[in-house]
């Protein structure tokens, strides 16, 4: 018989050499499927340039009809949204002039004055975005927590009633979280809680939490429970298994709710603005806020946008595939 | 056990090597309305290679469970050395368990999995002592190739292997194991059983072993309880489980090809299969009906044979040949040595082997016949 080494192939097989196998109508439909893709894509990205575009134009470019594609880009729009600013009096012109023309003026300073404005402080923005991270981030971090424990005992434990309470835990969001933001606002009002970071916290987390348990006992579900009764054989205790065996195998689970968590507290708008009024309040409500200050100042609006939409993006980039794995989980067997 | 007949027997011991027999009594388990054991009791005895034998939902995995205290039972009693341990947890009870499948750790490389049990804070090994007990494991298993390995890029055999590394890294009071070979191919299954069985008798280590797996059984156990729906239907050596099977379960599950089972009865000093041309003499007191069992190795063919048969079908395994013999209405299975010319179709002669015959009443319980 003839050895391999006679009949197999010459050379290493790199990639796959049944290229021969697909036809040139499969080809051409997948590069079709890859162009309706790109555009269907392009469509959609759409209101995301228009917003990018928008944040930096300047004040007469924003309003221009037809919209104007080509600009002269500006940061107007972030020196609107960073900072407060008053008109320059005319008595003072030439004091602001004089100081210009020496360059001891600093850059926004400097983009002020070219609108004919000088600034006078930094605007409520940077606070409120400062109040979105810290309720956006203990929030989820609690939810995931709890998330996380509470999930991995329905996995594992018998306990009695234990479907009634998933389902109660499944029925905190069978109704719309606004209809009970009335009774929710005269107790916190009652309790303190009104405009506090942890009101805001403690409510994020409460309606995150069904969704985190439901998601996490999935995940723990899917593992199987051999690897743990191995380390309880090995001699480990309950939760010395749990940490050192499940928790690492659970990794994507838990990215996967934290970015789902992540993106409700981010984004949340009702709560907010009925909860809150200057001390805690995030940045989703304080961005439409932005439309009664001497005109509508939408390039201020759209570079809070785009600064309020960037965190989340980059978490979304950064876990994306487990993100994948979230949408899809229970629907792969391993 | 003085000699070097392993590595492993001359290292210092790192855990105090126990005695470990391991007695059974009057368990039952019930999973939710099934019973899953029903009053099972077995004693094995210290350095014993014990094979539980079974169907699937026997209750065998049940029975490691129980025993490694992974499930709690409704009744019965579990001990060690005659000490009980059914209050331990199962990181006390100092047992290793070798499961069918999904035992390695998937997030660590073959070295920590093999390290894992020796971590674990009952035992505070220091590391120097763990990486020269998993040399010597992996020089045993021959998979010191593999220690920087993610588990995940194993071949089966290799898995397998390392977790029977990580069982015996510990040198634990008994081993479980529930059917470490069946998801593994032929050749490999029967190259391991050697090696397990080979393991056992070096290192004289208690082992419980639980398989479905007929030959597995016979090949390795030192002694067999078979276990059908949560009760042990018979306990002995392999010779026991084959030559007198206690009831026609056991003469059915043991032996491929299997047992020929046959309605009989008495006529005129002999027995007759109903049904058939066959017909023995016979001293043995028998009922007026019952069944007769005869394996396949004692239907012999020979030209000054007893009874015609046809040959209706025939299965040449190299080794040995499977015919399929039509006499009367009843057909027997019979197994020839070497390949055999008997084609479909042929009329051969065969007989019985008198004294190696089965008799069942018709509860299936084997009638004593000597």
């Amino acid at each position: 018989m003839a050895s391999f080494a006679e009949t197999g192939p010459r050379r290493p097989v790199v990639e796959s050499i049944r290229v021969d196998k697909v036809s040139p109508g499969a080809r051409t439909t997948g590069a079709v499927r890859a162009m309706v893709v790109v555009i269907v894509a392009l469509i959609m990205l759409i209101p995301i340039f228009v917003m990018l575009a928008t944040a930096f134009k300047s004040r007469p470019d924003v309003s221009a009809s037809p919209p104007k594609v080509f600009f002269q880009p500006t940061l107007e729009g972030f020196l609107y949204l960073f900072t407060d600013r008053a008109i320059i009096a005319p008595g003072r012109m030439a004091e602001f002039q004089a100081k210009a023309d020496a360059g001891a003026m600093g850059f926004l300073e400097r983009l002020a004055f070219d609108t004919g404005q000088e600034i006078t402080g930094p605007s409520a923005y940077v606070g409120r975005l400062t109040n979105s991270l810290i309720v956006a981030g203990v929030s989820t971090a609690l939810s995931v927590l709890l998330g996380t424990l509470a999930g991995y005992a329905f996995s594992r434990f018998n306990m009695p009633g234990k479907d009634d309470l998933l389902f109660f835990i499944l029925s905190t969001r069978m109704l719309p979280a606004v209809v009970v933001t009335i009774p929710l606002f005269l107790m916190y009002r009652q309790m303190g809680l009104y405009d506090t970071h942890l009101g805001l916290i403690l409510l994020y987390t409460v309606f995150n939490l069904s969704f985190a348990v439901w998601l996490m006992k999935g995940f723990f579900d899917e593992i199987p429970r051999e690897y743990e009764e191995a380390a309880l054989v090995d001699g480990y205790s309950r939760i010395q298994t749990f940490l050192k065996i499940v928790l690492p195998q659970s990794v994507s689970g838990i990215a996967a709710t934290t970015v789902f968590c992540l993106i409700f507290a981010w984004n949340e708008y009702a709560f907010a603005l009925m909860m809150t009024s200057e001390r805690a309040r995030t940045a989703p409500p304080s961005i439409p806020s932005m439309l009664g200050r001497g005109g509508i100042e939408w390039s201020a609006i759209a570079a809070g946008s785009l600064l309020f939409l960037i965190p989340v993006v980059i978490i979304t980039f950064a876990l994306r595939k487990y993100l994948l794995r979230g949408v899809t989980f229970g629907a792969i067997r391993q | 056990m003085t000699d070097s007949l392993s590595p492993i027997l001359n290292l210092p011991c790192l855990i105090p090597s126990l005695m470990s027999n391991v007695t059974l009594s009057n368990i039952t388990k019930k999973v939710r309305t099934v019973t899953a054991l029903d009053d099972v009791s077995f004693h094995i005895k210290d350095g014993e290679f014990f094979v539980l034998l079974g169907q699937t939902g026997a209750g065998k995995t049940t029975t490691l469970r129980v025993i490694a205290g992974l499930e709690k039972q409704d009744a019965g009693n579990v001990a060690f050395d005659d000490e009980p341990v059914n209050a331990l947890t199962p990181a006390d009870r100092d047992v290793a368990f070798v499961f069918q499948q999904y035992s390695l750790y998937p997030t660590m490389s073959v070295y920590d999995n093999l390290a894992f049990p020796l971590r674990s804070p009952v035992h505070r090994i220091p590391e120097t002592d763990i990486k020269r007990k998993i040399e010597q494991v992996t020089e045993i298993l021959r998979i010191s190739h593999l220690l920087d390995r993610k588990t995940a890029r194993l071949s089966g055999g290799e898995m397998q292997r390392v977790s029977i590394g990580r069982a015996i890294v510990r040198d634990p009071r008994v081993f479980l194991m529930d059917e470490p070979l069946s998801n593994l191919d032929a050749k490999l299954r029967e190259s391991l059983r050697v090696e397990l069985k080979h393991l056992q008798k070096t290192l004289g280590k208690t082992i419980l072993y639980v398989t479905h797996d007929q030959i597995e059984a016979l090949t390795m156990a030192d002694r067999i309880a078979v276990l059908n729906k949560g009760q042990i239907v018979q306990e002995g050596t392999a010779d026991d489980i084959y030559d007198r099977p206690a009831t026609t379960f056991v003469a059915q599950l043991v032996g491929s090809p299997r047992i020929n089972l046959f309605q009989a009865h008495r006529e005129n000093g002999s027995l007759v299969i109903t049904g058939s041309d066959v017909r023995v003499v016979t001293t043995h007191a028998l009922p007026e009906a019952f069944l007769l069992g005869v394996r396949p190795e004692d239907v012999r063919l020979a030209a000054d044979g007893q009874f015609p048969a046809e040959v209706v079908l025939a299965e040449p395994l190299g080794v040995e040949t499977v015919l399929h013999l039509k006499s009367g209405n009843q057909t027997l299975i019979a197994l020839v040595p070497g390949m055999s010319d008997a084609k479909i179709g042929d009329v051969v002669k065969f007989s019985i082997a008198n004294d190696k015959l089965h008799f069942f009443d018709t509860n299936r319980k084997r009638i004593q016949t000597t």
